[in-house]
């Protein structure tokens, strides 16, 4: 089907799209690859279209020591090729296809906030944030900005903490300490869906090769990025020894997935423990290579 | 509202008026005439609505004409050189790549890009580039067939 009629802006710059968003209710157009589907569909009609692929002082991707920081025009195959985060780049490649991740974006992926996407996971397993403006011509000008952390970013199914007069300006990912070693493990229907359930860890080893700290984000089977830390349950041990079935009964208790046409809760449940024991022990086995 | 945009479409600027809500797909198909570029789900999932857009394969119906006011569009009517098919082109005629037909310009446009970036892809590779593209017709195994005879190709003529 075809798009429903709205009025179309397309800003030049942040400051004009933050005066637009602060004067009209509409929706942000980014990649358009979560969007125009919708709109296609007629699942959504928003009275106006705030299209930022014009803003070029978006289209950013910083690294520091510190992380890397994506700004809103960075599309999903800018950041895969960029290298700038292990973790990042190995989620991109189960994010839909490569002609998909040639236009979505990763803030866009992120604000979408699917319950079965991949990179809300990873920013949520880093304790990354997310940069919100809003026109700040009331209070002198200069765009009121705030950073909300991934715990407090996702707040429902395709819901975000983002308000209509918000613009995500950019995400930071942080970098990964020494002796730390990541993974993302999902299973989907067909190649380049989303997922049925996903899990990514990251694990750190200290300096005798115990693990230090073991976390995991799960997809697919909560409303929002399940995050579960499992250092406690690894109890200290070297990675060789530690009891993964132990470890992936505290992910699977942690969880609460639903059944739907694709696949029962039961078995997104039995399949979230068998991710998060090859997602950990890979991440593990990579960590002690560090 | 209508807006007035400017594509450069296989080497030719045209302006065109389009409302915001014109997909790049219809935009090509009933504004410009080229109805090579095909249409299937409007979501995303076929593919065969691929287009390349400043080099880069991307989905013409996940895509607003105006957003890419400006850029270069090529479509499957542009990759034939003034000699002829391109090699991509021969390659999945004399491989029968096609039954249809009906996917083929979205592969062509995908495959033209994927052998731009890499010349000499593994089967994997292959199957990856174009994971994105249904077809019903062929079961792939020719279409895979002609990607590694079109890298052939390329690589004998330059
Ligand atoms: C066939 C297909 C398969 C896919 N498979 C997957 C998959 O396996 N995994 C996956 O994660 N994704 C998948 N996707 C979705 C894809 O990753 C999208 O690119 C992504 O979800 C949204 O990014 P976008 O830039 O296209 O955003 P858009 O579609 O432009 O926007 C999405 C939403 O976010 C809002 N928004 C976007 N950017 C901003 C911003 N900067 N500030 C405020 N609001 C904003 C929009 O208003 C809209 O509500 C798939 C898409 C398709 C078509
Ligand atoms: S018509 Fe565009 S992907 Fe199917
Ligand atoms: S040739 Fe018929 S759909 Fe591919």
């Amino acid at each position: 089907m075809k798009p429903p009629p709205f009025e179309y802006h397309a800003p030049r710059d942040l400051g004009e799209a933050l005066r637009i968003l602060a004067g009209v209710r509409g929706k942000v157009l980014a990649g358009g690859q979560s969007l125009i589907p919708l709109l296609n569909m007629r699942l959504m009609a928003p009275e106006h279209l705030i299209d930022i692929n014009r803003i070029e002082s978006l289209a950013t991707i910083e690294t520091t020591p510190r992380g890397v920081t994506v700004g809103a025009l960075a599309r999903h195959s800018e950041v895969e090729h960029s290298g700038a985060h292990p973790l990042l780049g190995q989620a991109l490649r189960l994010v839909a296809h490569p002609v998909i991740r040639n236009r979505g974006t990763v803030v866009g992926s992120l604000v979408h906030a699917d319950p079965a996407a991949e990179l809300p996971a990873v920013l949520a397993v880093l304790n990354g944030s997310v940069r919100l403006a809003r026109d700040g011509a009331a209070a002198g000008d200069a765009p009121l900005v705030r950073d909300v952390g991934a715990a407090e970013f996702f707040t429902g199914p395709l819901e975000s903490a983002v308000r209509p007069d918000e613009l995500a300006v950019s995400a930071f990912f942080p970098a990964l300490p020494a002796r730390t070693g990541t993974a993302f493990r999902e299973v989907a229907r067909r190649h380049g869906d989303y997922a049925l359930a996903g899990v990514c860890a990251v694990v750190t080893l200290d300096d005798d090769l115990r693990v230090g700290s073991a976390r995991v984000a799960c997809v697919g089977v909560g409303p929002v990025p399940i995050t579960v830390d499992v250092t406690s349950e690894c109890d200290g041990r070297p990675a060789a020894t530690v009891d993964w079935a132990a470890v992936t009964r505290a992910v699977r208790e942690a969880t609460e997935p639903e059944g739907d046409i694709h696949a029962t809760a039961a078995y997104r449940l039995r399949l979230v423990g068998v991710l998060a024991g090859q997602a950990l022990s890979e991440a593990a086995r990579e960590a002690a290579a560090d | 509202m209508e807006h007035e945009i400017t594509l450069v479409v296989n080497g030719d600027a045209r302006r065109v008026r389009v409302p915001g809500r014109r997909l790049l797909s219809d935009c090509l198909r009933h504004d410009l005439g080229l109805t090579g570029t095909h249409v299937g789900c409007e979501h995303g999932v076929c593919g065969c609505c691929t287009v390349l857009l400043d080099g880069l394969p991307v989905r013409s119906c996940l895509t607003f004409a105006v957003t890419v006011d400006g850029h270069e569009i090529t479509t499957v009517e542009g990759l034939a050189g003034p000699d002829g098919l391109s090699p991509v082109q021969r390659a999945f005629a004399e491989c029968h790549g096609l039954q249809c037909g009906f996917c083929t310009p979205g592969f062509l446009c995908t495959v033209t890009a994927l052998l731009r970036d890499n010349p000499a892809p593994t089967d994997d590779e292959v199957r990856e580039g174009i994971s994105g593209n249904l077809c019903r017709c062929t079961g792939y195994q020719n279409i895979t067939k002609a990607v590694h005879r079109a890298a052939e190709l390329l690589a004998e003529e330059t």
